[in-house]
């Protein structure tokens, strides 16, 4: 186990590196440097201000200066386009915001997709098949940019329940809406895969020896079936938190919910590009890191994994 | 005598027996054709190309002509109706909706279909020489996958948008890139065990070469899942496009796509021009939809083992 968790840590490290320095090199390779504006500055000014970020350095020296900075440091160095604050306040701001909405998302949408999936699974074409089938196919076709628009139309405009957009530091009538459309369409995924897995798992010899037993069926579910069916939810996971985390930009345009999604789209029309390049590395980060989670959970349960 | 019409009967025997001989296709198309969701997705896609194709004859106006009567009065005279010839009315600019759709799914169709022959021109063959080289050089070809798929590419797509300027072809770029990811992994795994069936061996033994074994022995035996895979991905595909563009980094004015025009419509829900966001979001919906039936029905088709 501790070798496999080295093993995979010899992937990520590198992998996290590769990104750094990629988007260090799109950075650089940009036509034009980001102080280049409609009206040209004087050029002594224009020198002083490179220097000031850094930017009159050869290249190998900003590179260094900058893994350095972001590994070490945990610093991502100053805003392009605001004086006063640097992108770590940035991502100070945003990131506990983008955090608790992404949380609330991630667990409704495994444990709704989960007991939907297996639900639909035990009471095989019941209603209840039915309607988690249903549910699942009319989901997937709602990503998250298309809910969100839905969501504020029934609950905001029609019905008036709920508060159009905002954070309010987190308050529960705030996160409702954020939370449904970004969780909707993973909900989905998540039940469609939990049901064919769990309608395997159920016809599988030992869950047969197990109900041969006469061991109730609360416990055969329970105890026996629910771990080998949670094997492709697992690795389902990766994908659906990289999904999520793209998808906070869209609930922070639509809710107005102040997250690093935000930040982000504002960055990227203002040329901004260190912030962008600071949010990049996060959410690669995090993804990761995510990534590291699940693999190493997944090998802790299936048994069939040899390390 | 009797000897004659024995051989006659032997002959028309093997006659029927070639009749009735069904190659895997055709039991493929059998069970496509049974497939009642399948159908008629396929009939909705086909609608909706017909749609893309022939729509701009139809319109009564060019797509980017500003009416200025009409701004600013849009609730009032933009409503949807056959006399003015706006069939889906007109957007805040005067703009003839019907021709805005036409164009939006021309490109979200157009992004599917080149996001799905990249995977499988690019992913197919990456996968298969990965799957037939095996050992050593799949585990690095494999790793160099597993390290792409890693990062969240939404990210470092927009990084890039913002970096070398906002284009189709940027865009159709950074589709590119993750496209073929999936596909590689599913091709390799198909490779790995088709590289030990006789015919592959006995082409190895004739002296054939191991390129000339992956295009003519493997790759024909993946197209089966390939395709299948292939048309799944599109609407993963227009999803994606549809969010970039719905952030508006992606196709811009004047031309325009299905995501910008539900950013649009969303954004103007309030003033009471639903028609906006309701044509747009009927045809993303209906496409979405419609691959997924077609490529669901595509792999119980062809890929009996997987249900």
């Amino acid at each position: 186990m501790f070798s496999f968790i080295l093993k995979r840590l010899a992937i990520a490290v590198p992998t996290l590196l590769i990104l750094v320095i990629l988007s260090f090199i799109l950075m650089y390779a940009a036509p034009g440097g980001p102080f280049n504006s409609d009206r040209p500055l004087p050029p002594q000014v224009l020198a002083n201000i490179e220097a000031k970020y850094g930017l009159d350095q050869p290249f190998w020296k900003q590179i260094l200066d900058y893994v350095w900075n972001v590994v070490v440091h945990f610093d991502f160095g100053p805003s392009f386009q605001y004086e006063d604050r640097t992108v770590n306040d940035v991502i100070a701001q945003g990131f506990p915001v983008t955090l608790t909405y992404g949380f609330w998302s991630f667990v409704v949408a495994v444990v709704v997709g989960v007991t939907l999936g297996a639900a639909a699974a035990i009471k095989q074409n019941s209603w209840l098949d039915y309607l988690a089938v249903g549910i699942s196919i009319g989901a997937q076709v709602l990503p998250n940019f298309v809910m969100a628009p839905i969501l504020l139309l029934t609950f905001t405009l029609w019905l008036g329940w709920l508060p159009g957009g905002g954070w309010n530091g987190g308050q529960w009538q705030y996160l409702v809406m954020p939370v449904i459309a970004l969780s909707t369409s993973y909900m989905a995924s998540i039940a469609r895969i939990t049901r064919s897995s769990m309608l395997e798992v159920l016809n599988s010899n030992f869950i047969r020896t197990a109900r041969a037993k006469g061991l109730p069926t609360r416990r055969v579910i329970f105890k026996h079936a629910l771990k080998p069916t949670m094997l492709p939810v697992i690795s389902y996971l990766g994908p659906a938190f990289v999904g999520m985390i793209t998808g906070s930009v869209v609930i922070d345009i639509f809710f107005s919910t102040g997250g690093i999604g935000q930040f982000f789209v504002n960055s990227a029309f203002n040329r901004d590009y260190s912030v962008i390049m600071g949010i990049t590395i996060l959410v690669g980060a995090l993804t990761i890191l995510f990534n590291l989670v699940v693999d190493i959970l997944y090998a802790w349960i299936d048994p069939k994994i040899r390390y | 005598m009797t000897y004659s019409s024995d051989a006659e009967r032997l002959l028309n025997a093997t006659h029927l027996a070639e009749v009735q001989g069904r190659s895997l296709w055709a039991d493929a198309r059998a069970r496509f054709l049974r497939n009642k969701a399948a159908m008629v997705g396929t009939f909705i896609l086909f609608g909706i190309a017909v749609f893309a194709i022939f729509g701009q004859f139809v319109a009564q106006h060019e797509r980017d002509m500003i009416d200025f009567t009409l701004i600013g009065a849009n609730m009032q005279k933009g409503v949807p109706s056959i006399e003015t010839g706006h069939f889906f009315g007109t957007d805040a600019n005067g703009r003839d909706l019907f021709a805005r759709v036409v164009q939006g799914t021309q490109i979200s169709l157009m992004v599917g279909i080149v996001g799905a022959l990249v995977a499988v021109i690019v992913g197919t063959l990456y996968g298969a020489i990965a799957g037939y080289a095996g050992g050593r050089t799949d585990n690095i070809m494999m790793r160099i996958v597993d390290v792409l798929m890693s990062i969240p590419f939404m990210f470092v797509l927009i990084l890039m948008l913002v970096i070398f300027g906002r284009s189709i072809f940027m865009l159709f770029l950074g589709i590119g890139l993750i496209s073929w990811l999936d596909m590689a992994r599913i091709a390799r795994g198909q490779t790995l065990t088709i590289k030990n069936k006789e015919f592959v061996e006995v082409a190895h033994a004739t002296g054939v070469a191991p390129f000339t074994i992956i295009l003519r022995h493997i790759v024909p035996n993946l197209l089966g899942i390939v395709i299948v895979y292939a048309t799944l991905l599109v609407p993963q595909m227009i999803i994606f496009e549809s969010f970039i563009s719905f952030l508006g980094l992606g196709v811009q004015e004047p031309n325009t796509s299905l995501g910008a025009l539900i950013s649009e419509g969303s954004s103007n829900m309030a003033y009471g021009v639903m028609w906006q966001l309701y044509f747009p979001l009927a045809f993303f919906v209906l496409t979405i939809f419609a691959f997924f039936f077609v490529g669901d029905g595509l792999r119980d088709a062809l890929d009996p083992k997987d249900r």
